[in-house]
């Protein structure tokens, strides 16, 4: 059973202490300067989005299928058991290929580095481990951020829309889009609003599959490809080898 | 003509002191300092051309070796050694401009051991690095010519037809999958150049590019080096690539109708400039150009076509990695002179490179012993001034 963390936009008061506790468990500045910071990037792994009185949280989707860990030519990502999607540093080798490919544009990088790496949520997969919740979800005042398996969230997701339909938009963000995310989202507004991506624009189909359909064809496509190629060398050559040797015999006869 | 070569001597020097500037930046500063790269924008031109169009534009390479020894077509010998050493040169510096753009790339080893074999930019190194290998050894026997080592030149030539059917087989793979690196996304890039169909257009591109490429620079290197122009030669390749372009084309049209963008196509909007810009330069142009017999049986004239057919493609690849994720993004990318330097000086130190292979490496020898037809190159010995003046070119 995978852990999952539901964030409930109608909820949410806008207090940031999120952001806070996401920069401190990745050991990232936070003052009132990075908090004004309206946009992720590699010292925030975690933004509140305020549009008057609405709000809206961006992160990691962790999707069930990662397009970060399909497309790395490394393997540098990885979706543990638990949920998380994580990064192994020490294999990068920076091509950023996982940032191009992220339908929801989440790894970021230090651009400014010698020796970069890219950022993004890894769900705190240390805590989570151990049992525990991430650190945005045990810090939240109000559990618009909740922890949990990803099942019981979903369900409960659906019983706040049927109760109180009128406070939400019907949809649960990240129930199906690139065929499900770790990272389950509710909102009174259009998603896309705060910049996630239309449903129908990603769609259901996990990402990795666009790549997989071509990548799955290589192994039988190699032995072929050598097959045909190796053959018409044959003929084109077999040719030149009949035609020496008519003419060696033609001169043969000739002789006699 | 001494003034002409001081000044391409001098714009030579100054675009790769400009370049080492760059590229001091790069490892001192960091990526930041040197490009305009950012998290919208993750890919500059170092991937849009230094790697997507550096691979293309060495496409002739396979093309060339594999007219020549796999189907036998015995009179295209005479640009075989060019080409491979276009091509040689070119994956050198793909490799070249990768090394600018990975984040790390004193690991770029790591593919060898930490594979991932769902990842299509993972078949790309590896196809690459092989391709590259295999491109070495079929420029090796320049160099054993060269120093008159007999018994390896033998070894190679024993390999030569293993060499040629692998390099096929690795160009077939990774120019096509240049293309598949995008498919992982729809919704990200502009509908003009999403397609299922991008592996086929991207090897499709790739040789079209690899004829007009072999015309480009044959048609240089005759004149830079004073060497007979193999007109008969080229005007073959001209009709190759007439035929190549009219597929291209024919596909790009029948992928447009199928996915619905006929209608958006001919609407002005940011992107369809840049489209229109494309199909323009690949397509309308050259094949225009080539179906006039009297242009296909000109020097000057399938000059000009091969270039403005090999800036259409460049187009193309620009507007794949570039043009179609800025709707996407809602900013536009436009590179840091730095890193614009990079790029061009990684031009510029392939023409050098190519006229000091020609200088003292047999790559056009009049003395080669099995083609009796071909055009007699005149030796002319070439000064460093020469070399330069190609760069400029």
């Amino acid at each position: 059973m995978s852990k999952a963390l539901l964030y409930d936009a109608t909820i949410c008061i806008g207090c940031k202490q999120c952001e806070a506790a996401c920069a401190d468990q990745n050991k990232l500045p936070y003052d009132d300067k990075v908090a004004a910071e309206a946009v992720q990037s590699e010292h925030k792994y975690t933004v509140v989005l305020t549009k008057e009185d609405k709000f809206m949280r961006r992160l990691c989707m962790h999707c069930e299928h990662p397009a970060c860990a399909s497309v790395c030519p490394v393997g540098a990502f990885h979706k543990t058991a638990e949920g998380p999607v994580v990064y192994d540093v020490w294999k990068c080798i920076g091509c950023r290929y996982c940032m191009v490919a992220c339908a929801f544009a989440q790894p970021k990088y230090e651009w400014q580095s010698l020796n970069p790496r890219v950022r993004k949520c890894i769900m705190c997969p240390e805590r989570v481990k151990a049992g525990q919740q991430t650190a945005c979800a045990e810090i939240c005042p109000t559990g618009a951020t909740k922890f949990g398996e990803r099942d019981d969230l979903i369900r409960e997701a659906q019983d706040r829309i049927r109760q109180n339909p009128s406070n939400y938009v019907p949809h649960i963000y990240g129930l199906n889009e690139v065929g499900g995310t770790s990272v389950l989202l509710l909102s009174g507004v259009a998603f896309e609003q705060f910049g996630y991506p239309k449903s129908e624009m990603v769609g259901d189909t996990p990402m990795p599959e666009y790549t997989g359909r071509v990548m799955s064809k290589i192994p039988d496509f190699i032995p072929l490809w050598s097959l045909v190629l190796g053959g018409v060398y044959w003929i084109t050559h077999r040719r030149e080898d009949v035609t020496a040797a008519e003419a060696e015999d033609k001169k043969s006869r000739g002789a006699q | 003509m001494k003034i002409k070569f001081t000044f391409w001597k001098l714009v030579f020097f100054v675009i790769m002191s400009l370049g080492i500037y760059s590229a001091y930046v790069r490892y001192a500063h960091g990526l930041g300092a040197v490009s305009n790269m950012s998290d919208q924008f993750p890919w500059g031109i170092w991937i849009g051309f230094d790697v997507l169009c550096g691979v293309m534009l060495a496409a002739g390479g396979f093309i060339v070796t594999g007219a020549v020894h796999l189907l036998n077509i015995e009179r295209l010998h005479s640009i075989v050694r060019p080409t491979v050493l276009t091509a040689f040169l070119g994956y050198c510096l793909v490799i070249v401009g990768l090394c600018f753009d990975l984040g790390r790339p004193w690991f770029i080893w790591h593919q060898l051991i930490y594979m991932n074999p769902h990842s299509v930019m993972f078949e790309v190194g590896f196809c690459v690095m092989f391709y590259t290998t295999v491109l070495f050894v079929e420029f090796l026997p320049n160099v054993l010519e060269r120093f008159n080592l007999k018994k390896p030149l033998r070894w190679v030539k024993g390999i030569m037809a293993g060499l040629v059917v692998a390099g096929i087989l690795l160009s077939t793979l990774h120019q096509s999958s240049l293309g598949a690196l995008y498919l992982i996304m729809p919704s990200k890039l502009h509908p003009f150049w999403y397609s299922p169909a991008l592996p086929f257009f991207f090897f499709g591109s790739a040789l079209a590019v690899g004829l007009a490429m072999t015309i480009f620079e044959s048609s240089l290197s005759s004149r830079a080096f004073g060497r007979q122009l193999e007109l008969p030669v080229l005007i073959e390749l001209g009709g190759a690539l007439l035929v190549v372009l009219w597929v291209n084309a024919l596909l790009r049209f029948e992928d447009f109708f199928r996915r619905g963008q006929l209608g958006n196509i001919v609407k002005p909007s940011y992107e369809a400039y840049f489209l229109w810009l494309e199909l323009a330069l690949a397509f309308v142009i050259p094949i225009t150009l080539l179906s006039f017999k009297k242009v296909r049986r000109s020097p000057g004239g399938l000059y000009l076509a091969a270039v403005i057919c090999l800036l259409g493609f460049v187009t193309n690849r620009l507007n794949v990695s570039v043009t179609g994720f800025e709707t996407w993004v809602g900013h536009h990318y436009v590179p840091k002179w730095t890193e614009f330097m990079i790029t061009l000086s990684i031009v510029a130190a392939g023409f050098a490179l190519f006229g000091l292979a020609v200088k003292y490496l047999p790559i056009f020898p009049g003395e080669e012993h099995q083609a009796g037809h071909r055009l007699e190159a005149r030796e002319k010995p070439l000064a460093v001034a020469t070399v330069l003046e190609h760069a400029g070119d």
